[in-house]
């Protein structure tokens, strides 16, 4: 009986990827554990180990082959006494989720398990309108992801300033877990580009220790779960020390990572802190969406003689946006941005909920509501002013944030609304938020307690009057 | 590298006499300031948390004499001591106390949380243990520029016991960091004492585990940790990587102003210091050696009696941080491209 091999998921995002190598040959005897080819996400190449013995009949995805879906069947297996020759797929290369006896090939990440190699990207929606100023007109676009002009921007940076450098858990011979500093190694060697043990309190610690001592650390958390162990030396050393001092103290180093939901890797691996920082006076915090303001913004942030906490986000890490060809493309924080201009009400977002606001916006126009779409890019220092000229225009408000409710960003940008723009809302502002929960592991409860687009589309029509209750 | 811990000697006294003096000053210092502090602080001039050195004097002043232009401080709250030792003004310490606009925050970091760019001196911490990371960063930025500056990072018996000063002791030892680990071993944190809170009570063996070099010192003997200071600050200073001190040293004050210290005998505190001041102690050897009468050193009494003096009017005088100050220094100006 034939056994069919199928493109393997290789880390708890990955949809699809390369089939770069194939390590067996057709007619190749092949035993259990034998590693047969190799996959490379936009993350990482792994190797492909077979699972069950026989020889390899057919190879039905050539080598080199690109944006292979997960699932589909990439080789057939003969098993003992079989006619290789006569082997035919079970499953026809399409995607087939459910496999009772076709589960044949596991991947081996090359290192450590918390690494996914991820390939969950998103297509970026539309944005018809950018408002940077700072970009001149005539300026040509890259599209880059989000990714690399986080890479980028921190090799811009080490580039200029002798006194810039990265350190982490994996991100130098790794080449960062999410491959965000890729290739770093190689430019700045490991003076620059500093692997750590797995101990983030003392990392970051160390980290500030640096900063005081006049350099000006990149401090990379594998994501922003793991920064909860180094919690007080960002909040009462770095954020703390320059008041404290009069002055005399400055804490130049940013702390950044993944930070938010990922995929199906459970609560203690899924949460949302930018309501946490934002609360911290002596901190800046941003939350870039696109490629381009995650670029300028941690060139900026890298720059600022403060500590900055910069979030990102997994999700986003493979999506491209187009980035600016300017030689030192810098924005300033603290600035939000109008993605979409509209007059029926203003969707404020900020990281990857923007592109949900965005997909939102489009879902409204085709109601016939005109949505204004507000990237705040900062959560500390947060535009209010911004936000608030907006519903001066459109008179409601709905805020959109991957994180908690209680006492989450959507409540100090409500409250700052209310108190600056009161006379002029016509609904009270509406809060799309996570479900009130620890974020569960299984698909339909996940799925519900994540803020979705549907979820803005219906507060949005709310506030707006169209669906009564 | 070796990694068997020594044990504690007697030094010999290869201290000058012009040093010796010098520590003995020193000490005198941090001894007044600290009880005019105590004082201060019955008074009601002094809020908050206060926590006095009276006892440990040796341990920074012998220290600090092992160190040149550019070595850094850091500290844990127990840091007027540090503060005076590294050259800093006792009347910006003493309106910090008070909460003035003299103070060398202007009046905004109170007791535990002073700095000195000028003098190196980097807080000043009043979380039990943060200050080890820290300090070890001072280390990884002066090995990171080049040179040969060491940096020093304090701490107690207490923050021995705090994970993250393993997690610096281990990257210091990975990567060789110029960093120099004084556990000041007074004996209590708080009121538990080493032996209630600790399974290994010699704490310079805690290092061992990580490869790092340590010894213990009588931290009552500023002779002895100069000489201990001099030989962990070589090693450092030589490329070689951290080492632990650990100074067995006593505070007489209790943990903070408001210790009634009922953990340990009053006998206890009696018997050190009758016999093993560390002041008292020079202070004997200063007049046996002929290095100086009675006369001359009550001469270094009074005068330090004055400069303490004069912190202490200074920082009655020296008016409250104006309102506006409130808002300051929160976050640096972002410098304009």
């Amino acid at each position: 009986m034939s056994v069919d091999i199928l493109m393997p998921a290789l880390s708890p995002t990955m949809e699809e990827g390369t089939l770069s190598k194939w390590l067996k040959k057709e007619g190749d005897t092949i035993s259990s554990g034998d590693v047969i080819a190799e996959i490379e996400t936009d993350k990482a190449t792994m190797e492909v180990e077979a699972v069950d013995e026989g020889v390899l009949a057919k190879i039905l995805v050539a080598e080199g082959t690109e944006g292979v879906k997960v699932n589909a069947v990439i080789a057939v297996l003969a098993e003992d006494g079989e006619d290789a020759s006569s082997v035919t797929p079970k499953a026809n290369g399409a995607t087939s989720p459910a496999k009772p006896e076709t589960s044949d090939a596991v991947a081996t990440p090359a290192a450590a398990e918390d690494a996914p190699a991820t390939k969950g990207e998103e297509s970026a929606p539309a944005a018809p309108v950018r408002s940077d100023p700072s970009i001149p007109d005539g300026t040509t676009f890259t599209e880059t992801t989000v990714r690399d002009a986080l890479r980028d921007a921190m090799a811009e940076e080490m580039r200029r300033d002798e006194t810039v450098f990265v350190m982490g858990e994996e991100v130098a011979e790794y080449q960062g877990a999410y491959k965000v500093t890729r290739e770093l190694l190689q430019e700045f060697g490991a003076r620059r580009v500093v692997d750590t043990p797995i101990t983030e309190h003392g990392f970051a610690g160390l980290g500030v220790g640096a900063a005081f001592g006049g350099l000006k650390p990149i401090v990379e958390f594998m994501t922003f779960n793991f920064a909860m162990q180094a919690m007080d030396q960002i909040i009462n050393s770095a954020a703390k020390t320059l008041y404290m001092s009069g002055g005399q103290m400055g804490c130049p180093i940013v702390f950044r990572g993944p930070n938010g939901a990922a995929s199906r890797v459970g609560a203690q691996h899924s949460q949302d802190y930018a309501s946490w920082y934002g609360h911290i006076p002596g901190l800046k915090v941003i939350a870039p969406y696109d490629a381009a303001d995650a670029k300028g913004l941690l060139k900026a942030a890298i720059r600022d003689p403060n500590p900055v906490i910069f979030l990102e986000h997994e999700l986003l890490y493979g999506t491209s946006f187009p980035v600016p060809d300017l030689d030192d493309h810098v924005l300033p924080i603290g600035k939000a941005s109008v993605k979409r201009a509209g007059s029926d009400v203003t969707l404020v977002a900020y990281s990857r909920m923007v592109g949900f606001a965005l997909q939102a916006a489009e879902e409204l126009a085709g109601q016939g509501i005109d949505a204004e779409v507000i990237d705040l890019r900062s959560i500390r220092p947060l535009d209010t002013a911004t936000v608030v000229d907006s519903v001066k225009k459109t008179n409601r408000l709905v805020t959109c944030e991957e994180g908690w409710r209680f006492m989450g960003v959507g409540a100090e940008i409500a409250a700052s609304v209310v108190a600056d723009a009161f006379d002029y809302l016509d609904a009270p502002p509406a809060r799309v938020h996570q479900k009130d929960v620890p974020l569960p592991y299984a698909a339909n409860l996940e799925a519900m307690s994540l803020p979705s687009v549907a979820d803005i589309v219906a507060a949005a029509r709310k506030v707006c009057y169209v669906d009564q209750e | 590298m070796a990694t068997k811990p020594k044990s504690s000697k007697k030094a010999p006294a290869k201290s000058s006499k012009a040093d010796m003096l010098e520590y003995y000053r020193g000490m005198l210092l941090i001894r007044r300031f600290e009880e005019k502090a105590g004082q201060l602080y019955g008074m009601g001039k002094i809020a908050g948390f206060c926590h006095l050195y009276i006892g440990q004097e040796a341990v920074v002043t012998g220290m600090q004499a092992c160190l040149k232009d550019g070595d850094q401080v850091i500290t844990g709250y127990r840091d007027h001591g540090h503060m005076l030792a590294c050259g800093l003004d006792p009347k910006g310490v003493m309106a910090e106390l008070t909460g003035r606009s003299g103070g060398l925050s202007k009046g905004k970091g109170g007791s535990m949380h002073m700095f000195s760019r000028e003098k190196n001196f980097f807080g000043g911490h009043g979380i039990v243990g943060a200050q080890v990371p820290i300090g070890t960063g001072l280390a990884f930025a002066n090995k990171y520029k080049g040179g040969d500056n060491v940096s020093v990072a304090y701490f107690g018996d207490g923050a021995a016991n705090q994970g993250q000063v393993y997690e610096a002791f281990n990257m210091a030892s990975l990567w060789d960091l110029p960093v120099i680990y004084v556990i000041e071993n007074n004996q209590y944190a708080m009121g538990t004492s080493v032996a209630r809170a600790s399974a290994e009570v010699e704490l310079f063996k805690r290092g061992i585990s990580f490869e790092i070099e340590g010894e213990a010192v009588d931290g009552m003997d500023v002779l002895a940790v100069k000489e201990a200071g001099e030989r962990a600050v070589k090693y450092a200073r030589s490329g070689k990587g951290p080492y632990i001190l650990e100074m067995k040293t006593y505070r007489y004050r209790g943990h903070s102003m408001s210790d009634p210290a009922k953990y340990r005998k009053r006998e206890e505190v009696d018997d050190i210091r009758s016999h093993h001041d560390p002041i008292e102690g020079l202070k004997a050897q200063l007049v046996e050696d002929g290095h100086a009468t009675e006369d001359e050193l009550k001469d270094i009494d009074k005068e330090i009696k004055g400069i303490v003096k004069d912190a202490a009017d200074f920082s009655l005088e020296s008016p409250e941080p104006d309102p506006s100050e409130l808002w300051t220094d929160v976050l640096r100006e972002t410098e304009t491209a």
